[in-house]
């Protein structure tokens, strides 16, 4: 296959995402899933919203696929992530690598997860227990957006 | 010329929009549409030099615009 990105508002299929990186060749095959956490800075959160800014977002997933598959060598990389509302364990984004051997399967997906958090223009909402919302702002991180 | 700047998130929280269109004079560039948005209410909330996308790609202060594009204010980016 070739890599593919895609922006998803209803939940994301684990198997589906694996089977499209499958093949004879990949002796290895690596899912990744980022998950809603029930706690974040020590506050107890109910659920999240994803928004984005989506033709870019698309278009910087889509580059990073693209790239991480040239610069590992291997075209079996598919990443989706969701929009919208989410609940705690709910699935926010599936990354599926599939390579010949381990190694580079691993570091791909460890990859193109780190890209993604840099260089994406998607913004999550968090909701709290007391009702409360707010865009999360992981400014000191090493987001392309972070405050200066 | 006209271009139209978008605004995410936290940002268009603040500005309480999410798309403005300004008025530049030519030859423009992407900090003076900064310097434009900074005359609305509520953008006394954006960073000094927030991060800025000209027709969907990263661009720096310096780059220029033209009439009809499209300028993003992306707000710290937190996917995955």
């Amino acid at each position: 296959m070739t890599p593919l990105a895609t922006l998803v508002r209803s939940p994301i299929d684990p198997v589906r995402l694996v089977q499209a990186v499958s093949s004879p060749g990949n002796g290895a095959v690596i899912l990744f899933l980022g998950a809603v956490r029930q706690v974040n800075d020590g506050r107890d959160v109910t659920g999240i919203d994803y928004a984005a800014y989506e033709g870019m977002a698309l278009r910087e997933l889509q580059a990073i696929v693209d790239e991480g598959a040239q610069r590992f060598g291997t075209s079996d990389v598919v990443v989706e992530h969701r929009l919208g509302e989410l609940t705690v364990e709910d699935i926010s984004v599936g990354i599926a690598v599939g390579h010949a051997h381990r190694d580079a399967a691993y570091a791909v997906s460890r990859w193109v997860i780190e890209e993604l958090k840099r260089r994406v223009p998607i913004w999550k909402r968090e909701h709290y227990t007391d009702g409360k919302r707010q865009w999360v702002d992981p400014s000191g991180h090493t987001a392309v957006g972070s405050k200066q | 010329m006209t271009v139209t700047v978008l605004l995410f998130a936290s940002y268009a929280e603040a500005l309480g929009a999410s798309s403005l269109a300004l008025e530049l004079s030519d030859e423009a560039t992407v900090a003076d549409v900064i310097s434009s948005v900074r005359a609305h209410r509520g953008a006394d909330k954006l960073p000094s030099a927030p991060l800025v996308a000209v027709n969907q790609q990263y661009a720096d202060a310096a780059a220029p615009v033209r009439d009809g594009d499209e300028v993003a204010i992306i707000p710290p980016v937190a996917g995955g």
